[in-house]
């Protein structure tokens, strides 16, 4: 029976089991080779799909390598200044509590120039989902050292390494947002390997299944490569990151139901 | 035994040649191409008979080019 | 029936007119001499009232960009704040008036540069009028001089920024959101629904439905042809408005040989110059521009043609004199009377100012 399957007996739409979700539009990524902005926007959009939330959600795209996020998910979107988006999020939440409300941040948006708009829309408990991809650089502007850089790692803007005796030290600003009261979900995920994508989709449906309950703020970061940025092949960029971003920033939750874990 | 055979569509233009994909693949059934796209990117392929339709390869892939079949035999 | 009539603060008035225009959300941070806008709305749980919205927010920073969240939505949102808070809003601003959003920003004006004080001032026309923040563009810019205006012209201001997409500012200052006069009250809008909202503003942010393409609000195209496209659109609105929105109010011009052109706090002050120099028998009369962006450009360069000299009143180092001098295009004397640092001028120095820089000089 095995010898007889033919390829036009498995290519049958009948027997998809996997394909991209209709909610990334047609538009190839303007994201580098390898880059996990790109698995993260899928993900996020897949369970808008399983959702079937379409018209009910309302995302942000940040400043940085995913300010053009809007261009690739199929749902109402805003562009917000660099840092700004958890204060669209707010308001938008506020105005409108029946609709799903997500922003999606980089590290240099999120922990650097946004941190205040951050940590106060956590604190207040918004009931809203922050989408943190964290790649220790800015990629888009050009490799810039992030607040996320790790001690010692090299950057355009600190080509000898990262001292933290003049640079300062990385914000672990997940740690941070975990320990106020507003925010319920915290989690850390990757997505450079199938097992680590599938915790991720669970993490983020988790974060939006929650906040559909009120709970308050939930957020996950994806620890995420920056081949470009780190000058290195995409497999190699996830090698480098599993040997050295995951011992600074140990995936995991880190609060569940509004309890710290970790 | 329930065995299950699988196939992979790539939409080949939109591959970035990332390799990613290829250390997912349990049954080292893919590999990249030595032919290259309209872009120049050296694309990821089906090349052996031993898919088994996972998805792993296709849920890894940043850039969503990869559609999976899986029949049960 | 009779108008509801109360005794109020130019600051609390701009709130109440919030709450009856059917504004959907205020967000603003506290900053002297306006903190009363947020204060009277916490304590008239607008909630309660009309459903809507009044959140602190941690800055000012904050608070224009959840404006612009609100906005992206098309919901009726606003802000207030003074010229130091104003200034930090200016990215936020930029990003309003780029992505064509309504709102309504109230800066009640305080002396500068910096910290600088907390005493009235007009010293914020050239941010409010040119645009303020990064890039080309114009905010729709009333300048109340009475209580009454400060809440009439919160209606005004939002009904000009939907119809046109784009952000308003009431540029008051210090004296006028303090003072305190009795205002005539409207009867309360009722806040529109999101069905109401979809059809007014097929534009907005409310959620993809299936009979629609997706809506986005940005303010980035980095396709140089469509950037200059987006950008002659927005000049194209601003010409526009231009010719269908200046307001102004003139008194005693009609035979007269000068002109006081003053707004808001400066507008008052020169009314009592007016009966000063009538006293004299100097021909004197007021205008006083309500929108300054869009300014009355034809309506002085037509009265420069019939009067000798125009002397600017603004309690700034001289800003608005740059526009009347383009209005009047050399024809005649055109010069500036102010003050600085919070003080507000008094009619007898005006009306020597008159006698000196453009009678006499």
């Amino acid at each position: 029976m095995a010898e007889t399957l033919t390829k036009q007996d498995i290519i049958k739409d009948e027997n998809i089991v996997y394909k991209k979700t209709g909610l990334m539009t047609d538009k190839v990524l303007s994201y580098c080779p390898g880059c996990g902005h790109g698995t993260t926007h899928r993900l996020v959009m897949e369970v808008i799909d399983e959702l079937g939330a379409q018209a009910n959600t309302i995302g942000i795209a940040p400043v940085g390598c995913s300010v053009l996020a809007y261009e690739f998910m199929d749902i109402d979107m805003q562009e917000a200044a660099h840092g700004r988006a958890p204060a669209l999020a707010t308001a938008i939440k506020r105005l409108m509590p029946d609709k799903l409300v997500f922003t999606y941040q980089g590290d240099g948006d999120l922990a650097a120039i946004g941190t205040g708009e951050t940590i106060h829309a956590a604190n207040r408990g918004e009931n809203i989902t922050i989408i943190f991809v964290n790649n220790g650089i800015y990629g888009m502007t050009g490799g810039q050292m992030a607040p996320t850089t790790l001690p010692g790692m090299k950057s355009s803007t600190s080509p000898y390494g990262r001292d933290i005796k003049t640079m300062g030290y990385p914000l672990k600003i997940t740690e941070l947002i975990a320990r106020l009261p507003g925010t319920y979900f915290v989690t850390r995920q990757a997505v450079h390997t199938p097992a680590n994508v599938r915790k991720a989709k669970k993490a983020i449906r988790k974060a939006f299944d929650l906040q559909k309950q009120n709970k308050g703020l939930t957020f996950v970061e994806i620890v995420s490569n920056c081949n470009s940025g780190w000058k290195m092949t995409p497999v190699k960029a996830n090698q480098w990151m599993v040997d050295n971003m995951f011992p600074f920033y140990p995936l995991g939750d880190i609060k569940v139901d509004g309890e710290l874990v970790k | 035994m329930a065995k299950v055979k699988g196939d992979i569509i790539v939409d080949i233009e939109r591959c970035k040649g990332c390799e990613v994909c290829i250390d997912a693949c349990p049954t080292h059934t893919i590999a990249m191409s030595e032919d290259v796209n309209g872009k120049g990117y050296h694309y990821m392929q089906n090349v052996h008979d031993a898919c088994t339709g996972c998805t792993n390869c296709a849920i890894v892939c940043p850039d969503g080019v990869i559609t999976v079949y899986r029949v049960k035999i | 029936m009779a108008k509801e009539l109360r005794l109020m603060k130019g600051n609390e008035a701009v709130a109440e007119a919030a709450i009856r225009a059917g504004c959907d959300g205020y967000f603003g941070y506290p900053i002297t001499p306006q903190s009363e806008v947020m204060e009277y709305l916490m304590a008239e749980k607008p909630h309660e009232r009309t459903g809507m919205v009044v959140l602190q927010a941690e800055s000012e920073l904050a608070s224009i960009n959840m404006v612009y969240g609100g906005a992206c939505c098309g919901k009726k949102v606003m802000t207030s704040s003074s010229s130091p808070g104003i200034s930090l809003m200016q990215e936020g601003i930029s990003y309003l008036a780029g992505a064509e959003l309504p709102c309504l920003v109230v800066n009640v004006v305080r002396g500068g540069p910096g910290l600088g004080t907390i005493q009235p001032s007009q010293s914020d026309y050239f941010q409010a009028t040119k645009g303020g923040g990064h890039g080309d563009y114009k905010l729709i810019t009333l300048a109340p001089s009475s209580v009454q205006e400060m809440y009439d012209f919160v209606k005004v201001a939002f009904d000009l920024a939907f119809k046109y997409r784009n952000p308003a500012m009431i540029l008051s200052d210090g004296a006028i959101g303090q003072m305190m006069e009795k205002v005539v009250l409207e009867d309360q809008i009722p806040r529109l629904t999101e069905a109401e909202i979809i059809k007014k503003c097929p534009w907005a942010t409310t959620g993809k439905t299936p009979d629609r393409e997706r809506n986005i609000i940005t303010s980035l195209d980095l396709d140089p042809a469509r950037q200059e496209r987006h950008n002659l659109k927005l000049q194209e609105k601003y010409k526009k408005i231009t010719e269908n929105e200046v307001r102004y109010e003139t008194i005693d011009c009609e035979n007269a040989e000068y002109i006081f052109v003053a707004y808001g706090t400066s507008a008052r002050i020169c009314l009592k110059a007016l009966q000063l120099a009538k006293e004299k028998g100097i021909k004197v009369g007021l205008f006083r521009p309500i929108t300054l962006f869009p300014f009355p450009v034809n309506q002085i360069k037509e009265m420069a043609g019939k009067i000798k000299g125009i002397l600017s009143i603004e309690m700034s180092a001289g800003q608005m004199i740059e526009d009347i001098k383009l209005a009047v295009e050399g024809k005649i004397k055109v010069e500036h009377y102010g003050k600085m640092g919070g003080i507000i001028p008094s009619p007898n120095e005006v009306l020597e100012a008159l006698e000196q820089k453009i009678i006499g000089g």
